[in-house]
């Protein structure tokens, strides 16, 4: 290795390690956000904004309880797999302006695998914690795992494959070409239609990915007590939360580079330093924004499903709008 | 592993009825509501002991309910705080001396705070909680051990 990739290899790494840290304040940040405005919607007054902050530290102090009949190497493992897994997601996301650290390396059928990591963690953890209620939450988040995925796939590969039809030859899957090019430009009216029912399909997917509240199935707190995290205290619970916390993230920037990568900057035709810092802060409003509809605004209005009312949700009629979403656009593209 | 300030700005609450009529949990939901609101304090109700930071029982301890009682407080990962709710878990109440109540909650776990009631008022289980807090700001800055060795010396 010479000495300059060595010094490239090394900025990567600390690059990294900037990412993983400010994606988990972001995390943290969006989820204060999101309960203050849950609150609101319910004429609360709601915890401060620094909330989720606080019940991190605190569950860091915690007693960590491993029980007697679990078995602990899964048992402790399985939060730093989640936690790990979906922080190398941020890596491949870009932000706004901001280009991906490893954009070249990976695209969106990997994070779309790696999504999927954080659920077979949680599976494993609830598995291995040796109680009734645990296991019952593990299967019921692997019926909803391959119940959403199949959605989830659809929307990659319809945007995929019509990025390709309009320019062949470019790696379709990256993100950044997608948010170079959005769906909304390629398409006609038909198409444009399309492009909602499959911004609609990633919407509705969304909450289940993040396990809140109409497909909160596997966490239930009222009848399992906590489903796949009963038995999970202290800093294994912590780790966690912040699991889930930077999904959140991960799971609005999603939505945002594959179908808001608009920029406010060459409005007021600005350029420079400038530009990036209107765009960066852009990006967060549009952010906060999405969490807004896709996690905060449909927990608070409707209860929670059955996990057989679940599956049918997703895997007949939200593939059936996925599907129905590929058809208008493939449509748009004969006629 | 040192109790911080986070402690009491993010109390997560287990509810554990023994035997309770259902006015105090019905008391004690009522915090959650827009009127009350706890979760401005930062106070959640949980769903699982190995979660929660303080206990809330309701109910005079019946004898189904006393092996689940001691099994339930022994779950609640350290530091911790039992407040019992309701005149039926300070006393007995209208149960007391009864063949089917093995209580008051006292007997059988350490209480750190009695609210009294039949049923408790909102604004009372409200107070109760901060109190508890005292406890665990008298415990602030200790080690896990040192808590432990506090927690003796006051049984004592």
């Amino acid at each position: 290795m010479s000495g300059g990739s060595i010094i490239i290899f090394v900025l990567k790494i600390f690059a990294a390690l900037v990412i993983a840290i400010f994606g988990i304040v972001l995390g943290l940040f969006c989820k204060g956000i999101d309960r203050k405005l849950a609150a609101m919607m319910q004429s609360r007054v709601g915890p401060p904004i620094r909330q989720p902050f606080l019940d991190f530290f605190k569950l860091m102090i915690k007693e960590n309880i491993v029980p007697d009949n679990a078995v602990p190497w899964i048992f402790n493992g399985a939060p730093i797999l989640a936690l790990v897994s979906t922080i190398s997601i941020l890596f491949y996301i870009p932000f706004g302006p901001i280009p991906a650290l490893l954009g070249n390396s990976g695209d969106l059928i990997l994070i779309a695998y790696l999504l999927a990591i954080p659920a077979i963690a949680l599976v494993a953890g609830g598995f291995s914690s040796g109680s009734t209620y645990a296991s019952i939450g593990a299967q019921r988040e692997m019926v909803l795992m391959m119940s959403y995925e199949l959605p989830l796939v659809t929307i990659i590969i319809t945007l995929g494959w019509r990025l390709n039809l309009a320019y062949p030859g470019l790696k379709v899957f990256s993100l950044a070409a997608l948010s170079a090019n959005p769906i909304w430009g390629l398409v006609g009216p038909l198409g444009f239609i399309g492009a909602l029912l499959l911004l609609f399909t990633l919407v509705i997917v969304t909450p289940a990915e993040l396990s809140i509240v109409p497909f909160d199935i596997p966490e239930a707190e009222t009848e399992l007590a906590g489903g796949v995290l009963v038995e999970y205290s202290g800093r294994n619970l912590a780790l966690f939360q912040l699991t889930n916390a930077v999904k959140m993230v991960v799971m609005a920037a999603l939505t945002v580079a594959l179908f808001f990568p608009y920029n406010i900057a060459p409005l007021f035709s600005l350029s420079g330093a400038l530009a990036s810092v209107i765009d960066t802060l852009f990006f967060f409003v549009k952010l906060i924004v999405v969490i807004f509809f896709e996690a905060t605004f449909i927990r608070v209005a409707v209860a929670r499903l059955k996990i057989d009312q679940a599956s049918v949700v997703y895997l007949i009629f939200l593939s059936a709008i996925g599907l129905l979403g590929l058809l208008f656009i493939a449509m748009d593209y004969i006629i | 592993m040192k109790l911080d300030k986070y402690l009491d700005r993010s109390l997560w609450v287990f509810h554990l009825n023994t035997g309770s009529c259902n006015g105090c949990d019905i008391e004690i939901v009522a915090l959650l509501t827009p009127r009350y609101d706890v979760e401005r304090f930062g106070i959640k109700l949980v769903g699982s002991p190995k979660h929660a930071d303080v206990l809330l029982i309701t109910g005079p301890v019946n004898r189904k309910m006393l092996p689940r009682l001691k099994l339930i407080y022994e779950q609640t990962p350290d530091p911790k705080a039992v407040i019992v709710v309701g005149t039926c878990g300070t006393s007995g109440g209208v149960f007391y001396d009864s063949y089917n109540i093995v209580g008051p909650v006292d007997k059988h776990i350490p209480v750190d705070v009695y609210v009294p009631g039949c049923p408790a008022r909102p604004e009372g289980i409200i107070n109760g909680v901060l109190k508890a807090w005292l406890k665990l700001e008298r415990l602030r800055g200790l080690s896990g051990k040192e808590v432990e060795q506090k927690i003796e010396e006051v049984k004592a």
